[in-house]
């Protein structure tokens, strides 16, 4: 053939990120628009190398991104791929994540932002800088409030470190798309926006079963049955946060499996009993009789 | 007179980029980064002032060289050097040190004889910069 002809075929495989992407529908159970909007990002970054490489006007692809969603919808996990993806696609020198919050960048007193937002931005360096919870960032109503000054200075990194680094914002949606309202100038560097859907209860069931596969744990059939009532009961309570308040329950199962075979202790135990969680274990749980579970209270 | 010390020190000085290819090297074997400078130039003057601490997590060079670009804007005119720390056991010094940047004039240093008893004399290297005070040297 002609040796215009481009092999984008090639550079697909050759840059690898078939396996990222894979992972990252292996990995994450649902999610079908993220998982579609990431491949869709990572044709978009091929085809612009692509155009790069025949001398095609390719200007640099704006990779800084939003992640919206409720907590526990797999968020950091999306970037950790991200940064992979990226990476693979030489759009970052490392490919590490330095996952951070308001207190990680914003001061306590003046002079003291600065140095800590540059603290950060120095080891996100040739890698993604995910800040999670982003819109804390700005608080409108106190006008002395340092998170300006960080926002500042990200903008300005973001400005003088194009190829150096990559910067993901996340946050609940309502929260992000005010805190864009309020920062145009964020808001004009980010370009692409992902949105991060609830799973619904069949998804979550699938993620317990994950977690308890590599936990090493097994239910037995009432337990089945009672995590799925545990999961539409207890998206009802506050503080629903996903696959997160389904780790908390399954460890709080642990605790109560652990303190069941505990008082029990003078019959002998077999090794199935040690992996098993039975219905009684969930049961327990004050989601049952209407209450919020311990410690879940206190949860963002 | 050019006043060279450390490694590299027969080279012409290194560009932006050949420093920070040299960070990259010493983040690669996992040494910490950290940035020195003085208006003090005498060889057997060790202690100079830290630009800030150690860099210990930084995974890119281009996070050094953040630094590296803010200590040359806040010093121009002094020396000011690169410092690799291996904290690996059995090591736990400093593995690789570099100038970066140099004040535009070197005043160089007068040889100073001091004559004893009989025919003795003790020799000091005394730099011409630092007749005058810290901070208006260079």
């Amino acid at each position: 053939m002609d040796a215009d002809a481009i092999d984008l075929n090639s550079i697909y495989q050759d840059s690898d990120i078939e396996s990222a992407i894979a992972l990252l529908d292996e990995e994450l159970v649902g999610l079908a628009p993220v998982k579609s909007r990431v491949s869709e990002i990572a044709s978009l970054l091929v085809v612009e190398k692509l155009r790069n490489q025949v001398g095609l006007q390719a200007q640099p692809p704006s990779l800084h991104m939003s992640f919206t969603g409720n907590p526990g919808t797999g968020k950091t996990t999306v970037a950790l791929r991200m940064a992979d993806i990226l990476k693979k696609l030489d759009y970052v020198r490392k490919g590490h994540l330095v996952a951070c919050t308001r207190d990680d960048l914003v001061g306590e007193f003046i002079g003291h932002t600065a140095p800590k937002t540059r603290e950060m931005i120095k080891k996100a360096m040739g890698g993604v800088l995910f800040i999670d919870e982003a819109y804390f960032l700005y608080r409108p109503e106190n006008e002395r409030d340092y998170g300006k000054e960080a926002i500042e200075i990200l903008l300005q990194a973001m400005e003088d470190h194009r190829d150096d680094f990559v910067v993901i914002l996340a946050g609940y949606e309502k929260e992000m798309d005010k805190f864009f309202g309020a920062n145009p100038g964020m808001a004009s560097r980010v370009a692409h926006h992902i949105d991060f859907p609830d799973y619904d209860d069949k998804e979550l069931v699938q993620i317990a079963d994950r977690m308890l596969v590599t936990m090493q744990y097994q239910l037995t059939d009432g337990a089945k049955e009672a995590l799925s009532e545990y999961i539409s009961l207890r998206r009802q309570r506050p503080n629903f946060s996903n696959a997160r308040s389904i780790r908390n329950a399954l460890d709080r199962c642990r605790l109560r499996q652990a303190k069941r075979l505990f008082d029990g202790r003078k019959e002998s135990i077999t090794r199935d009993d040690l992996a098993m969680i039975k219905e009684e274990d969930l049961r327990a749980s004050r989601v049952f009789s209407g209450g919020v579970d311990q410690n879940e209270g206190n949860q963002k | 007179m050019r006043i060279t010390q450390g490694t590299f020190s027969f080279l012409p000085d290194l560009t932006r980029e050949q420093i920070a290819a040299q960070v990259s090297y010493c983040l690669d074997k996992d040494w910490a980064v950290g940035i020195e400078y003085t208006d003090d130039p005498h060889p057997r003057n060790l202690y100079w002032e830290m630009y800030g601490n150690p860099m210990f997590d930084i995974k890119d060079a281009e996070g050094v060289m953040i630094e590296v670009d803010r200590a040359i804007a806040e010093h121009p005119n002094e020396y000011i050097k690169i410092n690799a720390f291996d904290a690996s056991h059995g090591w736990e010094s400093i593995r690789l040190s570099f100038i970066v940047n140099r004040p535009k004039e070197e005043p160089g240093f007068r040889l100073q004889r001091t004559e004893f008893e009989g025919r003795k004399i003790r020799y000091t290297t005394h730099s011409y910069a630092t007749d005058a005070p810290s901070g208006n040297r260079y």
